[in-house]
């Protein structure tokens, strides 16, 4: 076994996801499948490979801190679920 | 002929000639998209009143005397690039009442351009998928055949372009989204290169490898489009600073001289017999028109679908972590807790494939196996990388089939997650390596489906690629073609 299920239940939880008794059941087996496949990565030595976590070495685009148009409060809460003109409103936190 | 047959190049003749309006053009399209729809589901949403005022405009700007190449083009959108004040779906519940209150800076060039915009077409949610039947809302079909899949993620794209309800489209790539159903339904699609066109307004999926393409029903209409939306843009960190040549331009040079590489890692076992005499066939076609082939060596190809079934849903655990039911989407609203808010709202939210990459992501990237997993993917990714730069030492585009075998019938994969990724490995490398490929027709199988070409370049070599591509398509005689919708 890669994964249990108690493992498959800790990263639904870091996930924010609730999954039912079927789902854990399933996504537990199909998690399991999908990692065992994955570690024929390990048939590779890749002691001292530098990762590449872009196809191209990108360094950090800098500009002017110049005051621009941002989008309009109004603009940017026409979305919200819940709000009350000023804010996004969301179920007490404290 | 009915004007949505029409490519962009035939139809933009006919628009500056005169023969031909916008209007009457988007109308062709519009009655088309209401007489095969039905069977096709390409379309999530047809934005009628605006496709006719944009044409209207374009008609203006053509009338007197101007208009980009694109002007008074209907095309299809991908519904994972934000327009502004139309609907974004991403083909997911937790996004169907988004209304984007910006455009993607493709979709604001396009419009820019005066392109028309018909509509929304239907993919796989957040673009994970291969068949685009892990679409929230409906499923698109593959012309070519009814019951059998249309590709994906892409998959409204393909089947909108094929099927002819609009002249050409705009999809996105992370690992072959745009080539894959492109060859799936017999038409063309470009992934271009990491940074070559801007990501601004594209809903990330796994944002080292998206990017945004277009498919069409001919080669000198993918070079059109590409020149529509390729550039540099200050709004994409990603996108890169380099002059963007004109694609048309070097379409009908010749081959002489050009070195193609044939991949052995590409044409091993379970490759379809009729998908490698396709690619054989166009071996030939390139051979004839003047180039020569080199065999390469790929080798680290089999670890593709490895690295990027840990890569990409790594990424994806991360970017769709902001859908919390909190400033736009789907929420739901019976939680009376924050946490359970962001819980019920993500899990009702959510379908099966982005739950379960979702949490094959937030695995890989947790304590403990950060190392064992993401690090030694992306030292993976870095020895696929080297690969090409070796191969492209001896080559100058390399050939391969885009799919191991035609379309599929629809739920063949169903319970089978890993035998889908598999289907993958063709497309993959390339989306690692931030490489351009495009996918051109080939032929078609005994069965009626069409199958496909790819060509890979090295990177910015896009102009290589529409090269090669167009004396393939001179060659098959395979361009612009739908099957018989009744």
């Amino acid at each position: 076994m890669k994964i249990t299920r108690q493992e498959v239940e800790h990263v639904a939880r870091l996930a924010k996801l609730n999954l039912s008794e079927t789902e854990l059941v399933k996504m537990t087996g199909q998690l399991d499948t999908i990692l065992a496949y994955v570690a024929k990565l390990d048939e590779l030595d890749t002691e001292g490979v530098v990762p590449t976590t872009h196809a191209f070495s990108i360094t950090n685009a800098f500009r002017e801190d110049e005051v621009m148009p941002s989008l309009p409060r109004e603009e940017a809460l026409a979305n919200g679920p819940k709000k009350n003109g000023e804010a996004f409103v969301v179920p007490r936190i404290i | 002929m009915n004007p949505f047959e029409l490519t962009i190049g035939q139809a933009r003749a006919e628009l500056e000639k005169g023969n031909l309006s916008s209007r009457e053009l988007t109308v062709s399209c519009l009655d088309r998209i209401k007489d095969v729809d039905r069977e096709l589901h390409s379309f999530l949403l047809v934005t009628e009143k605006e496709a006719l005022q944009q044409a209207d405009a374009a008609d203006r700007i053509i009338g007197s005397g101007g208009g980009a190449p694109l002007c008074g083009i209907p095309l299809s959108i991908k519904d994972l690039l934000c327009t502004k004040g139309v609907v974004t779906t991403c083909g997911s519940k937790i996004l169907e009442n988004f209304v984007p209150p910006y455009d993607a800076t493709v979709i604001e060039k396009l419009k820019a351009q005066g392109a028309v915009i018909l509509g929304k077409v239907a993919m796989d949610e957040f673009a994970m998928g291969s068949t685009s039947e892990n679409c929230a809302f409906q499923v698109p079909e593959n012309p070519w055949k009814k019951g059998y899949v249309a590709g994906g993620s892409s998959g409204g794209s393909a089947a909108s372009v094929a099927g002819m309800e609009c002249l050409a489209s705009l999809g996105s790539d992370t690992g072959g989204s745009i080539r894959q159903p492109a060859s799936l339904c017999g038409v063309v699609g470009m992934k271009p290169t990491y940074g070559r066109v801007s990501r601004y307004g594209l809903v990330a999926f796994a944002s080292s490898l998206d990017q945004v393409g277009p498919l069409t029903r001919d080669v000198t209409d993918c070079a059109l489009m590409m020149n529509g939306i390729a550039g540099y843009d200050r709004r994409d960190s990603t996108s890169i600073q380099r002059q963007t040549p004109d694609y048309t331009a070097s379409l009908s040079e010749g081959l002489q001289g050009l070195r193609v590489g044939i991949p052995r890692e590409y044409f091993g076992a379970g490759l379809d017999p009729e998908v490698a005499a396709v690619v054989k066939n166009g071996i030939e076609i390139l051979k004839r028109a003047g180039a020569e082939t080199v065999d390469i060596s790929l080798p680290h190809t089999e670890y593709g679908v490895a690295v990027y079934y840990l890569i990409a849903p790594a990424e994806a655990s991360s970017n769709l972590a902001r859908y919390d039911g909190v400033a736009y989407g789907y929420r739901d609203a019976k939680a009376d807790s924050i946490i359970d808010m962001y819980r019920e709202t993500r899990s009702h939210g959510f379908g099966e494939e982005v739950k379960r990459r979702i949490l094959i992501g937030t695995y890989a990237l947790s304590s403990g196996y950060y190392d064992a997993y993401y690090k030694k993917a992306s030292q993976v990714r870095t020895l696929i990388l080297n690969d090409f730069k070796k191969a492209y030492e001896s080559c100058d585009v390399i050939i391969s089939p885009v799919t191991p075998t035609p379309a599929w019938k629809r739920g063949a994969h169903v319970d089978d997650p890993l035998s889908l990724y598999l289907s993958d490995i063709l497309t993959i490398s390339a989306n690692l390596a931030g490489i351009p490929g495009i996918s051109v027709p080939g032929g078609l199988s005994r069965e009626g489906l069409p199958i496909g070409i790819q060509l890979q370049g090295s990177h910015f070599g896009e102009e290589t690629l529409f090269r090669v591509a167009y004396n393939l398509e001179k060659g098959t005689g395979l361009a612009n073609r739908c099957p018989d919708l009744g």
